[in-house]
């Protein structure tokens, strides 16, 4: 049963998620992982972690991520190793190619996959559905390649240093249609770094409006802590991105994590599941945040401030 | 200019949970329908695109006669026209892409939007599938266009908000984030001309799927939190005896 991992780097660091790939990888048989980029070899020590049998270099494209690269990259590897399973991050770059590569040749194909397993020669993926308030286990019938996107910070990542061997794949590639040009950095936080609290009071869609943001950040204030919030309420345009919590915000990692009126989307999840103490506060019952939370509480978000106020 | 946007009708899952009689679905009386999130962001862009280029909106969808309701949505917030793609109801992103390929052939867009994900599967795959399968050129969640002649320069929003600055030569597929724009709201009378409007229905041909679900379950919570009882007073107190506790 062999395994591809498709190293995921970016501004000449590898980045962590490798290492879950490689982790992932390492109990569904022999790991080679993939190196894509203009000149592969500074970033060979990275990924030489244990568990890792062969490093392939794909000398291709540019520096950084271009969709039509990791494409036609990957389709000669596959052509070239026939692996059983390839296993990507559940990244923005691997959103951008993985998915692509599957259809064309016609692979299986999951993505957030959160749970792999083998049942004889069947690769068994678990990955959940409706807001995370089920899981499913999906099956790929027929399918000899199957593309897997992993959820990131689930598997541990692998570590020390392996002793794989390294080889090269040559490709010769048609010039890419979407070009890296620059990075720009995200705004800075121009009051507070959300991710130096102790405490975070945080909010989400269950505010409603904006009109009650003034009044659950002085809350927030008085009860020691700083107002953060979920991705709809920075979408909304009610609070700056140096706020929010999440994937595409900050990874925060307090002493307590108050969650009001948060659903718990698993990209907010991947934000703030590390923190120390997470309470939270949703009127439904099945919201994803209570199966992160240590302290959960079926009530409007509201009612909670209301007698929080009276405390404070 | 021709954009098409592809949507999605979402079923979300409310307090409660049925799963259908072979187990690998959730019963439909338990689910809420409504247009995915992120496809009413890549109909606004759509529809700004048309507003500065001129040209028409195409929405398209694939999925049973109830998904209609999300094209009509698309046509009260203005778009030109819709169609649905029958015989798609697989959870499968491959088997949606190779249904809307077909429409993609036919319609020669200038110009693709797909929604990031949809949030009932949050597959983040659809879209991307669909440019591999019409060898468009392609960038997944996308924050910024700026259209030109022959490319357009978009932002691509990396993990932790990095922002990459990419050009991408056109007709191109881009799927579109939350938050690039504000939707607009359609209004009452739009809404009721939208019911009105006639949507093109056609059948999928290929539409082989990259996977199956054999069995959907209500996960496990092993540690789950501790629920705190009693009226938001007492919520409230047990609230501020943690904060006090665990914030030194």
């Amino acid at each position: 049963m062999s395994v591809v991992v498709v190293a995921e780097h970016l501004r000449g660091e590898v980045r962590e998620v490798t290492h879950e790939l490689v982790s992932a990888g390492e109990s569904l048989g022999p790991v080679s992982v993939a190196l894509i980029a203009r000149d592969p070899t500074p970033l060979i020590a990275a990924v030489n972690v244990e568990g890792v049998s062969e490093i392939v270099t794909l000398a291709a494209g540019a520096d950084e991520f271009e969709s039509d690269t990791y494409e036609q990259a990957l389709e000669a590897l596959i052509a070239e190793r026939k692996p059983r399973i390839v296993l990507v991050g559940f990244t923005v770059n691997a959103m951008g190619y993985a998915s692509a590569v599957a259809a064309r040749l016609g692979l299986g194909f999951a993505s957030d996959v959160h749970q792999v397993s083998l049942e004889g020669d069947a690769v068994i993926a678990t990955r959940s559905f409706y807001g995370g308030k089920v899981d499913a286990e999906v099956e790929f019938p027929g399918a000899e390649t199957v593309i897997l996107a992993l959820r990131p910070t689930v598997w541990a990542p692998a570590e020390g240093v392996g002793s794989a061997g390294v080889s090269s794949l040559d490709l010769s590639l048609s010039p890419a249609r979407a070009r890296h040009v620059e990075f720009l950095e995200p705004a800075a936080a121009s009051d507070v770094d959300i991710t130096q609290a102790d405490f975070l009071f945080s909010v989400g869609r269950g505010i409603g409006d904006a009109d009650a943001l003034p009044e659950l950040e002085a809350l927030a204030t008085r009860m020691g802590g700083t107002l953060s919030v979920s991705r709809p309420v920075v979408d909304a345009g009610w609070m700056p991105s140096s706020r929010q919590v999440g994937q595409s915000g900050k990874t925060v990692k307090p002493k307590v994590y108050l969650a009001l009126g948060i659903s718990g989307a698993v990209q907010h999840l991947a934000g703030m599941k590390s923190s120390g103490t997470i309470i939270a506060v949703n009127t439904d019952p099945e919201a994803a945040i209570f199966g992160v939370a240590h302290y959960g509480a079926v009530a409007d978000l509201f009612d909670v401030v209301e007698e929080l106020e009276k405390l404070y | 200019m021709r954009v098409l946007v592809c949507v999605k009708q979402v079923r979300a899952l409310g307090d409660e949970v049925e799963f259908t009689a072979d187990g690998t679905d959730v019963d439909p009386d338990y689910l809420d329908a409504a247009l995915n999130e992120w496809d009413s962001y890549a109909t606004e862009e759509a529809l700004c695109v048309r507003e500065a280029h001129g040209g028409e909106v195409v929405a398209v969808t694939c999925g049973p006669k109830e998904s209609e309701a999300a094209l009509r949505r698309c046509l009260a917030m203005g778009a030109d026209r819709a169609l649905r793609v029958d015989g798609v109801e697989s959870h499968d992103p491959l088997c949606v892409a190779r249904a809307l390929a077909e429409v993609v052939r036919e319609e020669s867009p200038d110009l693709v939007l797909c929604g990031v994900q949809s949030s009932d599967s949050v597959q983040a795959a659809t879209g991307t599938a669909l440019a591999g399968l019409a060898g468009l050129p392609h960038v997944a969640v996308v924050t910024k266009l700026e259209l030109g002649t022959g490319s357009a320069r978009v932002h691509r929003e990396l993990e932790g908000g990095l922002l990459d600055v990419v050009d991408v030569d056109l007709p191109a597929l881009l799927t579109i984030q939350t938050g690039i724009n504000q939707p607009r709201y359609a209004n009452l009378r739009a809404i009721k001309q939208a019911e009105q409007v006639e949507i093109a229905v056609r059948q999928a041909g290929d539409t082989a799927a990259g996977s199956r679900v054999r069995r959907m379950f209500v996960p496990s919570r092993g540690d789950a939190a501790e629920m705190l009882g009693g009226d938001p007073a007492e919520v409230a107190r047990r609230i501020a005896e943690i904060v006090r506790e665990r914030v030194a």
